[in-house]
């Protein structure tokens, strides 16, 4: 198998805050990582370094064979990631500005020059995939959060990455919206896509990921099968953590 | 003495085609001036929101200069001191258009500067993330969300410009203003006369007024 993510004694400051302290960590292809921990944990900030939204001091990170130097210094190696690598974020950050279809056309025919034709067609197909065909001509804003999610994930699909971040994609979402966005993550899993998530999903966690990491304050604790992490957490933090989120 | 003031409605109407003479003045040195101001906006509003502090500072210094002093003075100087500098008279259109470019371009660098903060990180994020390079993210996603909140700003920058050449009077430029004065010179009739020039005014601003309100209606119907 192949690792589309090496991070090897990764390094993350804010300031004086150290938020991720020698993170070891590799993802191979076609598999999916969930990656839990208490808000404030560091692991928003892991995978947002994997696109390079976020830089980072020292280590070493490659994604897809291109090294993705410390502190954004190779900003070749950044352009080719953030071709490869999709993102769904917590706030879905759709384009008010345009329609549904047309935020999804907007990064094949900027970044890829192709044509409106095509690029519409593509963006239909992905619509029907998340299973708002009809939804195309309308704006963000006249869309319920859960469908503007599913069109966020159409958007990232559209460049056809190698790899998926999601960064809490169901956190802003009302309750009875979160099932028909994990459905689509669950359909992507399934057809192969490498994915990272980060998530306070537990149930989806334990049915989805091949790996669970839990992260606590910017170190990563506990690793393994979901069986494993969920039913016998090795660490005291993992197990203290996953009492307090498993109660409800 | 008691005042046995009339208004004399003859005088009034009797002003109104020397007036008019002085509308596409008023109307040249406002657009022309705002439209170069606009240029001027968006190039020293970006500049004075980039990372690099030496794009920065100019821009910042240019902004303070012209927004902390009175926009009579620049004129002046333009007009009255510039020649000394370059050795030859500067008409007094130019001076006038000049001004109003310079003068608004300060106002609207900071409209440009808040519109474009105003846009969330999560926009820029999203279109780094799908590949965009920082400019094709800045101009396809963020500027256009950006220009559409900066609409109202802009509208009132306009309108304050226009008003504003009202003051170039004193460089002798045939605007509005200074033909009533000339004419005032000839009649006697200052009560009529500046009346009807208030009126014009007023009938410039308030067409600038309902279209911008249509086309804020339209901008914000499509979001």
């Amino acid at each position: 198998m192949t690792n589309i993510v090496t991070m090897q004694g990764l390094n993350k400051y804010f300031g004086d805050l150290h938020v991720l302290k020698d993170i070891d960590l590799t993802v191979e292809q076609g598999e999916v990582v969930v990656i839990i921990g208490a808000s404030g944990s560091g692991k928003s900030t892991l995978i947002r370094c994997v696109n390079g939204l976020e830089e980072y001091e020292s280590g070493q990170l490659t994604v897809d064979g291109e090294h993705l130097a410390p502190k954004g210094s190779n900003p070749k190696a950044l352009a080719t990631i953030r071709k490869e690598v999709g993102m769904v974020f917590q706030q879905f950050n759709l384009f008010p500005h345009l329609t549904v279809q047309r935020n999804i056309m907007l990064a094949p025919m900027k970044v890829k020059a192709t044509d409106a034709a095509t690029a519409a067609g593509t963006a239909k197909k992905l619509l029907d995939r998340v299973g708002i065909g009809s939804q195309a001509d309308k704006y963000p804003s006249q869309l319920s959060g859960g469908q503007q999610q599913r069109v966020a994930i159409a958007r990232a699909l559209a460049m056809e990455p190698r790899l998926m971040l999601f960064d809490e994609p169901t956190s802003a979402l009302d309750p009875e919206m979160i099932g028909e966005v994990l459905d689509v993550m669950r359909e992507l899993a399934k057809e192969g896509m490498t994915m990272m998530v980060v998530t306070h999903e537990m149930g989806f966690a334990r049915e989805v990921a091949d790996r669970v990491i839990y992260i606590h304050e910017g170190q990563i604790v506990e690793e393994g099968k979901p069986e494993a992490v969920f039913d016998n957490p090795q660490n005291e933090r993992t197990q203290s953590f996953l009492s307090r989120v498993l109660k409800h | 003495m008691a005042s046995q003031f009339q208004f004399d409605w003859q005088a009034a109407i009797d002003s109104i085609p020397f007036l008019l003479k002085g509308i596409p003045y008023t109307l040249l040195i406002s657009f022309g001036g705002l439209a170069i101001g606009f240029a001027l906006g968006i190039l020293f509003g970006l500049l004075s929101i980039n990372k690099k502090w030496f794009l920065r500072w100019p821009a910042t210094t240019y902004i303070e200069i012209f927004r902390g002093t009175p926009i009579l003075v620049q004129v002046l100087f333009i007009f009255y001191g510039l020649p000394d500098l370059i050795g030859g008279p500067i008409d007094p259109l130019t001076a006038g258009i000049a001004a109003i470019a310079l003068n608004s371009g300060a106002y609207i660098s900071e409209v440009v500067r808040g519109g474009v903060q105003s846009i969330d990180r999560g926009q820029t994020e999203a279109g780094l993330s799908l590949g965009l390079s920082r400019p094709q993210t800045f101009w396809s996603i963020v500027w256009p969300q950006a220009f559409r909140r900066m609409i109202p700003p802009l509208g009132n920058q306009a309108i304050v410009s226009i008003k504003d050449t009202s003051l170039f009077s004193v460089i002798g430029v045939g605007e509005l203003v200074r033909q009533g004065q000339v004419y005032i010179a000839n009649t006697f009739t200052a009560f009529e006369v500046y009346f009807v020039v208030a009126i014009m005014y007023l009938s410039i601003t308030l067409t600038l007024s309902l279209l911008l309100r249509y086309a804020e209606r339209r901008g914000l119907a499509s979001t």
